[in-house]
């Protein structure tokens, strides 16, 4: 780092910290549905990514429709379109589900090839219906520019909103969760199917509705993603890697970790970035990923416990 | 006594104690078994017992304390090397391959070639063959070497694995819940075996039938929430008012 | 000679299995395709090494590797390294600023051979490279994961990780590796001219007897008590180590065996493709791979040679007239073959293989005078 002054590097850390936000954001939304699937199920959903696109595309959607047909709603369509992407993914997550992901629970390793052949289907789909470019949204006006608290840092506000939106996503996972009956319901049966089974849960419904959801998230990340670059049909699979390992080095049943660690990932690429170029800022971040996987397999917040 | 470095015990087991979290599933623990002893160790759900048997074969990890086989301490030792020091270990569902055969899952056990080149260099030879009949036939399944182990019933299975222990002729032998789902006639069986099978070696055992219990023990062990509620012959353990709080007291 | 029968041949059906096999691609592809068809033919049989070292790795080990593609890729660029080297040569090279240098790296203003550049100059020590150096990669993931109890899916997602990083370190050290197009315009081994017609051939069945060589090797290793503890470990781990066995050991074994064979494999590659690039190092081939063996049967080494050679056969024949539809067949397949067919082509074949045997030996009987016939007529078809 040489040839910086301090000063320089105090406002370098901060705007890339700040462009790091968004990144943050995005890999903990899809991180809070990826662990929420794994935690219940031991399921790797490999489409993760694809249902983060069809929020995205949904986003796409809307705003074309908005601004064809009800041009005075364009600054208000941004909001429904995270409700709808929310549902229609949450919707696909579900129909996954029932075709696909209940008849493989006892075999983690086959759900992982399966939803992978699910995502390539996903991502075909995509091109045939929204072709091979890359589309984005137009976005309400009150979502662009940004805020300078000083001369040399510029913080972009679309990164503040979705910001914004991930905690309350992160609260409402939360509460969902740990507060109430439903949640409940999701965490008897993580950790003893059988005797939820005996008690009177219904568990296959808790499984559905489990992966529903981990996949409605996706879609809320997916209308988030629009907000900082554009969509293609093969933007899933350019986020499904660094998800997963934030979901693995987090330790997946902890929400605490998996905030944790998106943030610490999220920061590490985006500050290495500014010193060397982007790929090798993801070399080194997944490198070192590895490497302390190596050491501690269980993630660095998982909680010990009586097997 | 706890002074003692060098005992005549196959296993001391001294001020062990493992906690999850806070939670201390076994608390100061200490316990001793001699040659030649079959011993049932008993208690309510919970009480930690199967954490005992984990404990002693290095799937859990003992916060602290000692155990000892002949004078070895275990603890810190891997599974495999404590398996080798001569200690089988018998799990509550039967856990057999069921896709090889009888005699498959026999000299899959056989302790020879248990090394990477030494399994690729294995020759089931004469010798290998006598042991394995010679085991099948003490287990009652020599009948059924070349039937699939899935095959089997609940209660062949059971002893399938005991087989599986018997092939490494371990010094100690533990064994979780050996008659559960078996009929009438198969614990008598199993009674028999295990009387057999006790001498020249060191038994324990976990068991919930007390009538089962009763045939076999030598000596009885009572945990309770992780501690020693009472040890001795059957019935100063059934008499002992401690005990009879703790399961009928609920 | 009973070795060579239970072992090597796995009895009367691996026998027949086998001298189907090896009948089919040292003779019937060599009599009938033209030599551009057999070459692309050899080229699907080194994927098929990949295949079938998942076979060892995921159908007997229960290990699923998504990462076999780092393998297949370092033995691919451990041999174009060397043809590399050779074709750079400083009379090939004159009109470079730095003569006797990749041509990539004189793009790139890199003016001396890096230092591990420079023993891949010997082919003694390049064909030894392609055999240890993934090998010894392996040796390293494994000892680490498996010592740490680090299965199932984390092994899957850590190994498709690896074959992330590799891919993009390859992509952005261009001078170094040759970036994204890889390594390129290969021409000749030891004086020798790769790119003609008679060299390709004579690479098809080395190849071949490279791939029948791994296939009995592998069978030798499943037939002994070896493979029985590995198919032990898929099902019952914990008995497996509670029977005092190192479990570790074995895993890490059959991962380093499986890195060989796939790395072998990329070296036949750029050897008779020519080229070597990241493209096949990365996740998409990798996962690929497993769905050659899955579809071939993850249990059945040589089904695994049958699923290659039809995905690729389909995805050539689909990719050229209907490209859309590719994505969505294979995308289908994934899910038919783990759904439906979890032991492929080969359990297929053992469930409904003796009716057709049986109809086929009824067939043959009656039209007998006419298949010596309609076989001409299959060559001329694929002359002309």
């Amino acid at each position: 780092m040489d040839g910086y002054t301090s000063s320089e590097l105090v406002s370098i850390f901060a705007m890339q910290g700040f462009a790091g936000i968004s990144l943050f954001s995005v890999l903990l939304l899809m991180a809070l549905g990826l662990a929420i699937i794994f935690g219940q199920m031991g399921v790797i959903n490999m489409a993760h990514g694809e249902f983060m696109a069809v929020g995205a595309y949904t986003t796409y959607f809307m705003a074309t429709l908005t601004e064809t047909y009800f041009p005075a709603f364009m600054p208000y369509y941004f909001v429904l379109a995270i409700v709808v992407a929310f549902f229609v993914s949450g919707l696909l997550g579900y129909l996954a589900e029932f075709a696909l992901i209940r008849h493989l629970y006892k075999r983690p390793l086959d759900t992982l090839l399966a939803t992978w052949g699910l995502s390539l289907i996903m991502q075909q789909s995509f091109r045939s219906l929204f072709g091979a470019r890359e589309v984005s949204p137009t976005l309400p006006e009150w979502l662009l520019g940004s805020y300078q608290p000083t001369e040399m840092i510029d913080i972009p506000l679309n990164g503040m909103f979705v910001l914004g939106l991930t905690t309350i996503v992160t609260l409402g996972v939360y509460y969902l969760m740990f507060k109430s009956r439903w949640g409940l319901r999701v965490r008897a049966t993580t950790q003893n199917r059988v005797m939820s089974d005996a008690v009177g849960i219904n568990t296959k419904k808790v499984d559905r509705y489990t992966f529903a959801l981990g996949c409605g998230i996706a879609g809320i990340a997916g209308a988030a993603f629009t907000t900082i670059a554009s969509t293609g049909p093969t933007t899933g699979t350019l986020y499904i890697v660094d998800t997963f390992m934030v979901v693995v080095f987090g330790g997946a049943a902890s929400l605490f970790g998996t905030i944790a660690s998106a943030f610490s990932i999220a920061q590490a690429q985006s500050i290495l970035e500014f010193f060397i170029s982007g790929s090798m800022a993801k070399v080194y971040t997944l490198l070192a990923l590895v490497l302390i996987l190596m050491f501690k397999p269980e993630g660095l917040f998982a909680s010990k416990v009586r097997r | 006594m706890n002074m003692l470095t060098n005992t005549d015990f196959t296993l001391s087991i001294e001020d062990l104690t493992v906690s999850f979290d806070g939670f201390k599933a076994v608390d100061n623990l200490n316990f001793y078994l001699d040659k030649n002893e079959l011993h049932v160790v008993i208690g309510p759900n919970g009480a930690g017992k199967t954490t005992v048997l984990d404990l002693i074969c290095g799937k859990t990890k003992a916060t602290s304390g000692s155990i000892k086989f002949l004078n070895h301490e275990l603890t810190g030792l891997s599974e495999h090397a404590i398996v080798r020091a001569g200690v089988g270990r018998k799990f509550q569902t039967p856990s057999i391959y069921e896709n090889l055969t009888v005699l498959e899952n026999l000299e899959v056990s056989y302790p020879y070639g248990r090394g990477v080149f030494g399994s690729l260099m294995f020759k089931r030879n004469e010798k290998v063959l006598n042991k394995i009949n010679e085991i099948a036939k003490e287990i009652m399944l020599d009948h059924a070497l070349d039937t699939e182990a899935g095959l089997l019933s609940h209660g062949q299975k059971q002893w399938l694995e005991i087989g599986m222990l018997l092939i490494q002729d371990p010094q100690l032998l533990m064994l979780d819940e050996p008659v559960a789902g078996m009929s009438v006639k198969e614990r008598e069986q199993t009674a028999e075996l295990l009387n057999k099978i006790s001498q020249g070696r060191s038994v324990l055992v976990i068991e919930h039938d007390m009538e089962f219990v009763a045939r076999i023990a030598h000596k009885v062990t009572v945990l309770h929430q992780g501690k020693i509620l009472a040890t001795g012959d059957m019935e100063t353990v059934q008499n002992d008012p401690k005990v009879i709080e703790v399961y009928l007291g609920h | 000679m009973s070795f060579v029968y239970e072992k090597l041949m796995g009895g009367k059906k691996g026998l027949i299995g086998f001298i189907i096999l090896a009948a089919l691609i040292l003779v019937i592809f060599p009599l009938f395709l033209d030599s551009f068809r057999l070459n692309l033919v050899g080229k699907y049989l080194t994927y098929a090494f990949a295949a079938v070292s998942l076979v060892l790795l995921w159908g007997y080990g229960g290990i699923l590797s998504l990462g076999q593609g780092i393998f297949f890729g370092l033995g691919g660029y451990a041999m174009a390294m060397f043809l590399k080297l050779e074709a750079s040569s400083p009379e090939n090279t004159a009109i470079q600023s730095t003569p006797g240098i990749p041509d990539f790296m004189d793009w790139n203003q890199i003016t001396e051979l890096p230092w591990f550049w420079e023993p891949f100059t010997s082919f003694t020590f390049t064909v030894l490279a392609v055999l240890i150096i993934p090998a010894a990669f392996a040796y390293l993931i494994g000892a680490a994961m498996f010592k740490r109890r680090v299965g199932g899916v984390y092994f899957a997602i850590i190994t498709q990780v690896i074959a992330v990083i590799l891919t993009v370190l390859i992509v952005g050290q261009q001078g170094l590796t040759g970036g994204i197009n890889g390594i390129t315009d290969l021409r000749t081994l030891n004086g020798w001219d790769i790119t003609s017609d008679s060299a390709k051939n004579i690479f098809y069945f080395v190849n071949c007897i490279l791939l029948l060589a791994v296939i009995l090797a592998s069978r030798v290793i499943l037939t002994s008590k070896f493979g029985r503890i590995l198919l032990a470990v898929r099902d019952k781990e914990d008995r497996v180590r509670f029977s005092g066995y190192d479990v570790a050991n074995f895993k890490i074994f059959v991962f380093c065996f499986a890195a060989m064979i796939s790395a072998i494999g990329g070296a036949m590659f750029t050897l008779q493709v020519g080229f070597m690039s990241p493209s096949f190092v990365g996740i998409v081939p990798s996962i690929e791979m497993v769905i050659f063996a899955a579809v071939g049967g993850r249990m059945s080494l040589i089904g695994a040679v049958y699923g290659t050679l039809l995905i690729n056969f389909g995805k050539t024949t689909f990719s050229e007239s209907f490209p859309e539809m590719w994505l969505f067949l294979i995308g289908g397949l994934f899910i038919a073959v783990v759904m439906l067919f979890p032991n492929g082509l080969a359990g297929l074949w053992d469930d409904y293989g003796h009716h057709i045997t049986h109809k086929l030996r009824f067939i043959t009987k009656g039209v007998s005078k006419l298949i010596p016939q309609s076989m001409l007529r299959k060559v001329e078809d694929t002359r002309s």
